[in-house]
C-alpha cells in the first residue's frame, strides 16, 4: 500500500518528486493505538477497546456494547492481510464479525496464538491483543491520505471520491477522481484547503462543515505527531451521515523520536525480529537476510554495495548491517554480537570507509567484541578512511587472526572463499 | 558599492565559467576588483570562507581541526551564548549574521545536533550566506520541510545535505567529514546520495590516477537542498571536470535517468564538449522489497526493472558499472578509449 501510493504521487507529480521513504526502524503502531491517537484529536473512529483476556472481552461486551447484536473481534499484529490469514491453531481469518454472545469464544481463539497472513512470514506473529470494535454500517467509501511531498516542498493531501481498495487500483480506475491539494507549510491548512478536500471526497450525507474540521483535525495531527504517512481507507460515511475514519495506516518519522516520546513508547517489540530488535536497542541499522557472510559496513549505500559484490562474487550476504556515521565502540561490539549469533554466517566481513567514522573506534570495537564473544568464523576486515593508520595498528597489535584486505574487490573475494571452506 | 561590484563580478564570472573553454581572466578582473574573486566553478574553491555551525561541539570541533589541517579558509565559528570567545584559534559568535559580518565568511558547515539543525540552516539562510553544507543526520522530515519550502522562496543560498558528507575540491577547499587523504586533484567529478560511496569513488579515481574536480556528497534525506541534476549541470560547465561520476540507490534510478538523459541531451544540443558519465546503482542484488537503511538507501521491489533502467542509462551514453569496485577503473577505460592523455598524479 505504501509503495503503491508512492508510485502514484511520484508518478504524477514530479520528477523527483517521490513517495518520501520510509526509515528502517520507522514505527508501526497498532490498530488499537493508531484509533485511539485519533480519537485524541476529535477525529470520528469506530468505537472499539482493545483487550487482552478473555475475562476482560467479557466485561467490555457487557459495559462498552450493551446494546450491540454483532462486534468486530480484529487480532492486533502490526502487519497487513489479517482478514485472509491464518492462525497456526487452524483458525481461519484474523479479523471475525460474530454475534455478542460469540465474543469471548472467537477472542479466546486468537490471544495468545500465532497468526500467519501473506505479509508476516511463515513465522507469523503473535496476537497479543484483540481490538473488540462496534459495527458501522457504512453508506459510502472514500479514501484520505496525507504525506509529505517533495516537489511542493510541503505535505500533500490526496482524496478520493471512491475507496476501500488500494490506491493503485483507485489511482487505475478512477485517476480523474483523485485529487490532490498541497498545504502552505508555513500558512497551514486554510478552510478554503479544507473545502476542495472535502469537495474532492463529495460525500452524500455528511455535513459540509463538520467534514471540513475532520480534515483539518487529520491535518493537525499528521503535523503534531510527526506523521510520515496518515491514510485513511476507507474514510467512511456511516448511515447516521457521520464522517468517520473506518481504518487507518500512521507512520512516524524516526528522526522526530526525541520529541514524540508518547508515541514512540508505543513499539511493540513482540512483532518485531529479535535480531532487529536488539539492533535498533544498539541503534545500528540492520536486517536480516539469508545469506552466509554476515556484512559490517558504514553508511547503507556503502553497505548495499557490499552486499551487491559479495553476489558478485558468488557469495550470499546473511544480512544489512549499517553501523552509521557516529557508531560507539560498544555499538561495533553490540554489532558483532548480532553477527556471530547468527549460526548461519560461516564468515564476516568488515567492510569500513571512515568519515565521521573513525576507523580506530571500529578497530577498538572488533578488539573487545573478540574478548566477549568466540569469534567461531573467519573475519575479514576492510579499512579505509580517518583515522586508518590507528585502526591498522590497533588490529595487528590485538593479536587477533584476521584476514586483511586492501580493497573492496580483494575483501569480498577474500570474504567468499573464507564462507566456502 | 562593493557589493554591487563584487555582484557584477559574480555575474561576469558565472558567464564565462559557463562557458566549457578554460578562460582564465581572474587576473583582469581582480585588477579591476580586487576584493572579490570570481564565483567558484563548482560550489567551492580556494577563496571560499567557512563558518562552522556547532564549532564547540565534538563534531564540530574535530572536523573543523581536519578541515583547518586540509586548507579550507575556516574563518569563524558559531556556538549561541559562547560569542566572544575563541575556539581552535578562530573567532566564535553568537549568530551567524554577526560572524558573517564580521569575518567575511561567504559558506558555513553545520554540525548541529538535529532538533536544533533545522533553525541553523534557517539561520543561515536568513544571514544570505552563498553556501550552506549541513552534515547532521537524523533531522525531523516536518522541519527539513520548512527549510526546503523557504529554499524554494529564495535564490541567494545554496543548501548541499543534510545528512550528507559535504562537499570538497580537492587541494583547495574541504567542507565536511570526509578524510581528506583519499582525494587527489584531478579531472572527475563525483556526485553520491551516500557518503561512503562517495569515499569509493574519490578512493577509485585517485587510485587510477584520474584524480576528483569536486566531489558532492548530496545526501540521503527525502528533503534535502543541492540535487544530482544541480551537480551534474556544474560538472557540465566546469572546465577542471573531464568526466562524472554518479551514484545512487536503486530507487532514485529513474528520476536520475530522466535527468542524465536531459541533461546530456542538452549538453549535445549546445555542441558543447561530451563528457563521459559512469553510473553505479547501488542495491541491484538485494531482495526486492526490503528497506535498506536510512532514507537514502531504499530498494523497492526490483523485478527486473533494475535492468531496463540500466539499459536506459547506457542508451543514454552513461557507462553503468555492476561492481562498486570498478568504479574507478570504468572512468579510466572510458579516458583510454576516448584517448584523453592521462596525467597521473600518483
Amino acid at each position: 500500500m505504501r509503495g503503491s501510493l508512492g508510485k502514484l504521487v511520484a508518478g504524477s507529480l514530479s520528477l523527483a518528486g517521490r513517495w518520501q521513504k520510509q526509515q528502517l526502524r520507522r514505527l508501526n503502531v497498532h490498530e488499537y493505538q493508531g484509533a485511539e491517537l485519533m480519537s485524541k484529536y476529535g477525529i470520528n473512529v469506530p468505537k472499539g477497546v482493545a483487550v487482552s483476556s478473555v475475562e476482560e472481552v467479557k466485561e467490555t461486551v457487557r459495559s462498552v456494547f450493551p446494546n450491540e447484536k454483532e462486534i468486530v473481534v480484529k487480532s492486533q499484529i502490526l502487519a497487513g492481510g489479517r482478514g485472509l490469514g491464518t492462525f497456526k491453531s487452524g483458525l481461519q481469518g484474523g479479523v471475525h464479525i460474530v454475534k455478542t454472545e460469540e465474543v469471548a469464544d472467537i477472542a479466546g481463539k486468537m490471544l495468545g496464538q500465532i497468526l500467519v497472513t501473506k505479509q508476516t512470514g511463515p513465522q507469523g506473529k503473535i496476537v497479543s491483543k484483540v481490538y473488540l470494535c462496534q459495527k458501522l454500517s457504512l453508506v459510502n467509501e472514500m479514501y484520505f491520505a496525507i504525506t509529505l511531498d517533495r516537489k511542493t516542498a510541503g505535505p500533500l493531501i490526496i482524496a478520493c471520491r471512491k475507496g476501500g481498495t488500494s490506491i493503485e487500483d483507485l489511482a487505475e480506475k478512477f485517476p480523474d477522481m483523485i485529487i490532490k491539494v498541497p498545504i502552505d507549510v508555513f500558512k497551514g491548512i486554510t478552510d478554503e484547503d479544507a473545502a476542495k478536500v472535502v469537495d474532492g471526497l463529495a460525500p452524500k450525507g455528511a455535513d459540509r462543515s463538520a467534514s471540513i474540521e475532520q480534515v483539518k483535525k487529520l491535518y493537525q495531527l499528521f503535523c503534531e505527531c510527526d506523521c510520515t504517512l496518515l491514510e485513511i481507507n476507507p474514510i467512511a460515511e456511516t448511515s447516521d451521515n457521520q464522517l468517520v475514519a473506518a481504518d487507518a495506516k500512521l507512520n512516524f518519522d524516526d528522526n522526530a523520536a526525541f520529541r514524540q516520546k508518547e508515541i514512540f513508547a508505543l513499539r511493540d517489540p513482540s512483532q518485531e525480529d529479535p535480531r532487529e530488535v536488539d539492533a535498533a536497542k544498539a541503534d545500528l541499522n540492520y536486517i536480516g537476510l539469508d545469506g552466509e557472510i554476515g556484512c559490517m559496513v558504514n553508511g547503507a549505500g556503502l553497505a548495499m554495495a557490499t552486499m551487491d559484490i559479495i553476489k558478485l562474487h558468488g557469495g550470499t550476504p546473511a544480512n544489512f548491517l549499517d553501523v552509521g556515521g557516529n557508531a560507539s565502540e560498544s555499538q561495533v561490539v553490540e554489532a558483532f554480537k548480532i553477527l556471530t549469533s547468527d549460526d548461519k554466517v560461516k564468515a564476516i566481513l568488515v567492510n569500513i570507509f571512515g568519515g565521521i567514522m573513525k576507523c580506530d573506534v571500529i578497530a577498538s570495537g572488533i578488539v573487545n567484541a573478540a574478548k566477549q564473544v568466540a569469534l567461531k568464523v573467519p573475519v575479514v576486515v576492510r579499512l579505509e578512511g580517518t583515522n586508518v593508520d590507528q585502526g591498522k595498528r590497533i588490529l595487528k597489535e590485538s593479536g587477533m587472526t584476521l584476514i586483511t584486505a586492501e580493497d573492496l574487490d580483494d575483501a569480498a573475494e577474500k570474504a567468499v572463499k573464507a564462507a566456502a571452506h | 558599492m562593493s557589493r554591487q561590484a563584487s555582484k557584477l563580478v559574480g555575474s561576469l564570472a558565472s558567464k564565462i565559467f559557463a562557458n566549457p573553454a578554460p578562460v582564465a581572466p581572474s587576473s583582469l578582473l581582480s585588477r579591476h576588483f580586487a576584493a572579490a574573486p570570481p564565483a567558484p566553478a563548482v560550489f567551492v574553491d580556494k577563496n571560499t570562507r567557512v563558518i562552522c555551525q556547532g564549532i564547540t561541539g565534538k563534531n564540530g570541533t574535530f572536523h573543523t581541526e581536519q578541515a583547518i589541517e586540509y586548507g579550507t579558509k575556516m574563518v569563524g565559528g558559531v556556538t549561541p551564548k559562547k560569542g566572544g570567545t575563541e575556539h581552535l584559534g578562530l573567532p566564535v559568535f553568537n549568530t551567524v549574521s554577526e560572524a558573517k559580518a564580521e569575518t567575511k565568511a561567504n559558506a558555513s558547515v553545520i554540525y548541529v545536533p538535529p532538533p536544533f539543525a533545522a533553525a541553523a540552516i534557517m539561520e543561515a539562510l536568513e544571514a544570505e550566506l552563498d553556501l550552506v553544507v549541513c552534515i547532521t543526520e537524523g533531522i525531523p522530515q516536518h522541519d527539513m520541510v520548512r527549510v526546503k519550502a523557504a529554499l524554494d522562496k529564495q535564490s541567494k543560498t545554496r543548501l548541499i545535505g543534510p545528512n550528507c558528507p559535504g562537499i570538497v575540491k580537492p587541494g583547495e577547499c574541504k567542507i565536511g567529514i570526509m578524510p581528506g587523504y583519499i582525494h587527489k586533484p584531478g579531472r572527475v567529478g563525483i556526485v553520491s546520495r551516500s557518503g561512503t560511496l562517495t569515499y569509493e569513488a574519490v578512493f577509485q579515481t585517485t587510485a587510477v590516477g584520474l584524480g576528483q574536480s569536486t566531489c558532492v556528497g548530496i545526501g540521503g534525506d527525502p528533503f534535502n537542498g543541492t540535487n544530482f541534476v544541480d551537480c551534474l549541470r556544474k560538472f557540465l560547465e566546469d572546465p577542471q571536470t573531464e568526466g562524472e561520476i554518479g551514484g545512487t540507490a536503486e530507487e532514485d534510478a529513474a528520476a536520475l535517468i530522466q535527468a542524465f538523459c536531459d541533461i546530456i541531451d542538452v549538453n549535445k544540443k549546445e555542441s558543447k564538449t561530451e563528457k563521459p558519465v559512469v553510473a553505479f546503482i547501488a542495491g541491484l542484488t538485494a531482495p526486492p522489497g526490503r528497506r535498506m537503511g536510512h532514507a537514502g538507501a531504499i530498494v523497492s521491489g526490483g523485478k527486473g526493472t533494475a535492468q531496463d533502467k540500466i539499459k536506459t542509462l547506457r542508451e543514454a551514453g552513461v557507462t553503468v558499472v555492476e561492481s562498486p569496485a570498478k568504479i574507478g577503473v570504468a572512468m579510466l577505460d572510458v579516458f583510454k578509449q576516448r584517448r584523453l592523455i592521462i596525467q597521473v598524479f600518483m
